[in-house]
């Protein structure tokens, strides 16, 4: 069945009724100079694949500035929609456990009943981040399968 | 029988009409049949078969578990199921088999459920089109159905529409019946978006009805469980029987939600109030989808309901406030993917830093890197206030809004789902995930802001031969009266979803593209 488009009805609105927010109305772009793409990358722990990426995350924070056009003075930030009830705690007691087995099977490596890393706190330098982003990631093909 | 509802096959199972197992057996040759659909991660074949068989015995003493016993249902793959793999569509867990359920899927195992599989989804249930995903692209059954197929001239194999996202194989798997429901996930209208887009009921609960214990969490504070079926008295049933406190999620209330499942056939509107909020006509909005939203509006009205243009004022900033609050969360849920205990783990073995870093740059695809990327910069020290604090604050803004409206006597809003119907792949792809993510989501994340339910109703097809679907929202914990009203709808606007014609419909339907799919509409 189709329907026409030429239907009204008083409440609901025919044209759009948004604000478009312009660009001088926004603070001036942020740059993201290169050690901050540095930092980034070492708190993330994931790289910016390419120059796209890095264009990417600049739309994203540019995208972001238009909250600056909310007049928030005064406001209490939300975090939680559940804040007005006291939400339930458990006791602080053990309820599970006894699967260290299961868990530790889920890990690449281990020995006994550790989990083994490489060797540790050494910051991600600027030659192993070189290398990531030449690295095309070379995992097999996935399809489905019947369990 | 697969076009039953889940209260009519549910009624042939206990009446020994139809049997479980023949009813698995029907559905698993169904999803074969639609597997050009990717609907489906993994197809769990064997456990289905038992658990039908299961469900055959108990029916037959006559002992049934309740509604859903020897129903055929599906999961997202991002809800963990004891000894089946659950990937998240994503590298990263390709291979991981998580070693306990999620409350909400052992609900329905207790009840009796036959899981027929993991669907597929936007990795890590970060997009809008279910094109995101490490096993492919999910597609709309829509595609290959006589209304959308008479008007292209264009080969099917290229010529397809997307489900939406991201629970696009959720919407997929129950549009084109392989399940009769299907559980997906929804931060900012990952189940609503693809139900509208897919022509199938969608409802996201309030946040704290259903637990999230075993979801694999994206924005903690607005993830919840979400329920899609094609009737909306189906979702009724399901809803009954996940909602409740759960001692391992500590954001379940201990309200009391209504425990009954069935929903009045005969509902009187003269002291309903029903709100149109004017900024639900965003720019983009198709002329269609509007046509809808203004038929639907004054059905209620004739049907005697008190239709009133409402304002929630700061609708339009919702989206950019999801944006930031989102990257936020997920930058710091994916801290949790380093390779060391579960998950892809790289071979890179010269630090720990190294090895953390390489894993997650073979596990994650590119939306998920720049996500986690554009979080941790929203959450650094300098830019901590000026952009997730200020988030935080629009977003109460966006909370009072709804509550101003509901607590003037409004009892629900309605507005569209989407801004349009489905969009071919094609030209989806066209834009980046960021942009799609920001159109798509624009009339859904409000709702998951506020902490709100909402549900999806399909009301029509298009001109193109694609659903279209209309939200309805509802004051916090009035999951039931939403639904009752959705289905007021639903009995109302006529939509005809995808039949199954069996071998003897083949012929008189007379529409079988390129032998794939023994359906078509009625």
């Amino acid at each position: 069945m189709r329907w026409s488009t030429q239907i009204n009805n008083s409440k609901v609105p025919t044209v759009a009724t948004w604000e478009p927010v312009l660009e001088n109305q926004l603070p001036p772009p942020n740059e993201v100079p290169a050690d901050l793409v540095d930092k980034l990358e070492r708190l993330a722990l994931v790289d910016f694949p390419n120059q796209e990426g890095l264009a990417c995350l600049k739309k994203s924070i540019r995208f972001a500035d238009q909250l600056h056009v909310v007049n928030t003075e005064g406001v209490e930030p939300m975090d939680s929609v559940l804040e007005d009830r006291a939400l339930y705690l458990s006791g602080d007691a053990v309820a599970d456990g006894d699967c260290a087995d299961r868990l530790l099977q889920l890990s690449k490596q281990t020995v006994e009943e550790y989990f083994v890393a490489p060797p540790g706190n050494i910051p991600l330098s600027t030659r192993d981040r070189a290398m990531l982003k030449c690295s095309a990631s070379k995992l097999e093909d996935t399809s489905i399968k019947t369990v | 029988m697969l076009s039953l509802s889940i209260r009519e096959v549910s009624l042939a199972l206990r009446e020994g009409r139809i049997s479980p197992v023949e009813l698995c057996q029907k559905c698993l040759k169904r999803i074969k049949k639609t597997h050009h659909l990717n609907a489906y991660i993994t197809v769990t074949e064997k456990l289905a078969l038992k658990q039908a068989e299961e469900a055959e015995i108990r029916l037959r003493k006559g002992v049934s578990k309740g509604p859903l016993d020897g129903i055929p249902f599906s999961v997202k793959d991002n809800f963990c199921t004891e000894n089946i793999k659950t990937t998240c569509a994503s590298k990263m867990l390709k291979n991981y088999i998580p070693p306990y359920s999620a409350t909400v899927v052992e609900k329905l195992f207790d009840q009796g459920a036959v899981l027929m599989g993991k669907t597929n989804m936007d990795e890590f249930a970060m997009g809008a089109g279910s094109t995101d995903s490490a096993f492919g692209p999910v597609r709309n059954p829509w595609s290959y159905q006589a209304p959308y197929r008479e008007q292209s001239e264009a080969d099917p194999d290229n010529d397809w529409v997307i489900t939406g996202g991201s629970s696009g194989g959720s919407a997929a798997a129950v549009a084109s019946l392989t399940s009769f429901f299907s559980l997906g996930s929804d931060t900012g209208g990952s189940t609503r978006n693809p139900g509208a887009l897919c022509g199938v009921v969608a409802l996201k609960p309030t946040y704290g009805v259903v637990s999230r214990h075993g979801l694999i969490p994206l924005v903690n504070s607005m993830d919840v469980p979400g329920i899609i079926t094609r009737r909306v008295h189906d979702a009724a049933t399901v809803l009954g029987v996940l909602q409740g406190h759960d001692v391992k999620d500590s954001t379940t209330t201990t309200n009391n939600q209504s425990t009954l499942t069935d929903l009045p056939e005969e509902l009187d509107l003269k002291n309903i109030s029903v709100g149109i909020p004017k900024e639900y006509h965003a720019p983009g909005l198709s002329q269609e989808t509007l046509a809808q939203w203004t038929r639907v509006a004054n059905m209620f009205e004739e049907a005697g309901a008190k239709v009133e243009q409402v304002s929630l004022p700061h609708t339009q900033h919702s989206i950019v406030c999801y944006h930031v609050l989102c990257h936020a969360e997920v930058a710091s849920n994916m801290a949790r993917f380093d390779g060391l205990e579960y998950g892809h783990r790289s071979e890179v073995a010269s630090s720990t830093e190294a090895m953390y870093a390489t894993s997650r740059h073979e596990g994650f695809n590119d939306v998920v890197r720049g996500r986690i990327l554009s979080g941790n910069y929203f959450l650094l020290k300098q830019n901590y206030d000026h952009y997730f604090v200020k988030a935080q604050q629009v977003r109460r803004l966006i909370a009072e809004d709804f509550q101003r409206v509901f607590s003037s006597g409004v009892d629900l809003l309605l507005t569209p789902t989407t801004l349009s119907d489905a969009m071919r792949y094609t030209d989806f792809i066209q834009e980046d995930n960021r942009t799609r993510s920001a159109q798509e989501d624009i009339f859904t994340q409000p709702v998951n802001m506020a902490g709100l339910p909402a549900v999806s109703v399909p009301t029509a097809l298009s001109s193109r031969g694609l659903p279209i679907g209309l939200q309805l929202i509802g004051p916090a914990f009035q999951d039931r009266k939403l639904l009752a009203l959705a289905q007021w709808i639903e009995q109302r606007v006529g939509f005809a979803p995808i039949r199954y014609l069996g071998v003897t419909g083949e012929g008189a339907a007379g529409v079988d593209f390129r032998d794939r799919e023994h359906i078509s509409v009625v």
